[in-house]
């Protein structure tokens, strides 16, 4: 399995060499970085290539990794039933940088770009229709970036003076908990005070 | 005289409307009786899934899964509990696996008996959701003598299943098996033949192979268009591989392809289930390993190290290596998968869910354009839509 992965891995670098930054393969699964721009071309090319014939496109998804100058990954998974494989296809995009739409390439592409651009704002371009869609109607913001807090901004209630919902910033009877569990007993290093000069003199030598 | 212009009029289809199977609202565009467009709004029970499960431990995220598809639960855990042990690297004893088969095909059954009633119910037939919602309560019992609750189980974990199978419950199960291929004929004799039925489904939503595969189709849906596709034969996990079961294609990808794909796959869950029973190994029903799994509690009483596991477990949780997965499953739907990524700590960094329905319901407008309003409705339930998973 994971030579006939390493194969197709090789074979999709090789046949789009201007557009794949690199493979690799973990745990039984091949995944592809490319280059954003090419991304309507590569998956077109893994569609309609003998060798690939991805034909369906299970899943489009956002990531968002806040430290670094990219923030965002798009994740494209890919399978192919002919020859029974799968492929995971990553770009990397900021909060300004359009991606471009492949809902060309795959119609059902549409509404996960639409979730994709509601949760974390990536931004589409040329796609058909970008409205959000999970969110509530006039929803502000994207809830699933790492620095949207998890209770959100507003919460809802029936005003019955008003006789309608209004919208009011959230309450907290109790503070939000979120404990660290990144212990320091476990896995840390175990450097004791007064060690580092000992290290260094090491380090000298 | 002058022609008339007749101007489209435009419609809200739910979302409190019993054919919209949950809160589905549609804003339709009709010429006449006409569907020119059909633009689902979904969100309705949109609860942060995804968000929530960033914030809890790898053991607290099982119960979201229940909340996906309510209707089989035991699935969407079995898709999360399997990516979390391939990123764990940890193997589930034979017990625990077949117990997880067994379930999964109680699930499959679950779902397939309320979307073939419903589905019914919403083209004019009353009668078999009347009838066959006894044989799904008896499951639902099973469920609850497994782990407790009618529904929601929490029963699939990473490293195995919640608890053993109770004294006596297999034997049950089996004369349920035995039981249930009555109903499903007495259904049959209600729907299959029927002109009324066979009126509202044969030859309406047609999708070809090729379209299917464009918009993302997959489990029965794909099936139902002529593509011999099963994650349990092409990809089998859980030891899928050991049982003997047939994979039902369709041939003309309508609602009525649909239909018949989904009754027949709950006969083939039967012939699954009997060979559970009939199979089923004795031993351990989740991983020996007190990192993952927890102690028994009669252990927990005089032993000061499995106090200490059972704390740190329910407290920290298990740290996860860091690393990818994407890990599918064939749910009674069609593919539903967890693209899981760990940083190395007790919450998982970002849990992508890829609901089988979210594609299906996608296509609607591509199936009802051109179709009568009524016909709308029949697409919607032959897509087998429930609206946990999509909204997650």
């Amino acid at each position: 399995m994971d030579l006939e992965l390493q194969d197709l891995g090789e074979h999709i670098a090789t046949s789009l060499s201007q557009d794949v930054i690199g493979t690799e393969v973990a745990f039984d699964e091949l995944m592809v970085t490319v280059r954003r721009d090419a991304i309507a071309k590569v998956l077109t090319f893994l569609r309609d290539d003998v060798n690939c014939q991805f034909k369906l496109l299970v899943d489009l998804c956002g990531v968002d990794h806040p430290e670094r100058p990219e923030r965002f990954d798009v994740v494209y998974n890919l399978l192919s039933l002919t020859h029974n494989q799968r492929v995971r296809i990553k770009i990397q995009t900021d909060e300004d940088t359009p991606v471009p739409s492949v809902t060309e390439v795959f119609s059902c592409a549409n509404w996960w770009e639409r979730e994709t651009w509601d949760l974390y704002g990536i931004y589409f371009a040329d796609h058909p229709d970008l409205r959000r869609l999970l969110t509530d109607y006039g929803f502000e913001g994207h809830p699933l970036r790492k620095d949207f807090p998890l209770t959100g901004y507003v919460e809802i209630r029936y005003d019955d003076e008003q006789k309608r919902v209004v919208y009011e910033p959230v309450k907290l009877t109790q503070e939000f908990r979120n404990f660290d569990f990144l212990s320091p007993w476990e896995g840390a290093e175990s450097l004791l005070p007064g060690d580092e000069k000992a290290q260094a003199a090491e380090d000298e030598a | 005289m002058a022609e008339t212009q007749i101007k489209n009029y435009t419609m809200n289809f739910g979302p409190q409307h019993p054919a919209a199977h949950g809160v589905l609202r549609l804003v339709l565009e009709l010429d006449g009786e006409i569907v020119e467009r059909a633009d689902p709004h979904i969100g309705l029970l949109h609860r942060g899934t995804e968000k929530l499960i960033e914030y809890k431990s790898y053991l607290q995220a099982v119960p979201y899964f229940d909340r996906l598809d309510y209707v089989a639960p035991q699935n969407q855990e079995h898709a999360f509990a399997l990516a979390t042990e391939k990123l764990l690297g940890i193997d589930v004893p034979p017990r625990g696996r077949m117990i997880r088969v067994l379930y999964a095909e109680i699930g499959r059954i679950l779902s397939h008996i309320l979307n073939v009633c419903s589905y019914a119910m919403d083209v004019g037939a009353m009668t078999p959701m009347l009838w066959a919602f006894e044989d799904r309560e008896r499951l639902m019992e099973f469920c609850e003598r497994a782990s407790g609750a009618r529904l929601h189980m929490a029963y699939f974990r990473p490293g195995g299943v919640g608890a053993d199978l109770p004294d006596g419950l297999l034997d049950d199960i089996a004369d349920w098996a035995d039981a249930f291929p009555q109903m499903i004929d007495d259904l049959e004799s209600l729907l299959t033949e029927n002109r009324i039925f066979k009126q509202r489904t044969v030859d309406i939503g047609i999708i070809s192979a090729e379209q299917a595969f464009d918009w993302g189709f997959s489990g029965g849906n794909l099936r139902a268009s002529g593509v011999p596709w099963d994650l349990r034969k092409a990809q089998p996990y859980d030891g899928y591989e050991d049982f003997e079961f047939d994979i039902p294609i369709g041939k003309n990808g309508d609602c009525y392809d649909r239909y018949l794909i989904r009754v027949v796959e709950m006969r083939q869950s039967l012939r699954i289930i009997k060979q559970c029973v009939e199979k089923m190994p004795n031993g351990p029903v989740k991983v020996d390993d007190r990192k993952i799994a927890p102690p028994p509690r009669s252990a927990m009483k005089y032993s000061m190290e499995d106090l200490i596991h059972h704390f740190k477990l329910y407290t920290e949780g298990y740290h996860v290596p860091a690393g990818e997965t994407y890990c599918a499953v064939e749910a009674p739907k069609g593919e539903f998968a967890v693209y899981l990524i760990s940083d190395g700590t007790n919450r998982p960094y970002r849990c992508k869910i890829r609901a089988p329905g979210f594609a299906h319901l996608q296509a609607l407008d591509f199936l009802s354009r051109g179709h009568m309003l009524a016909d709308l409705v029949a697409n919607i339930g032959s897509l087998d839509i429930v609206f946990g998973e999509i909204d997650r």
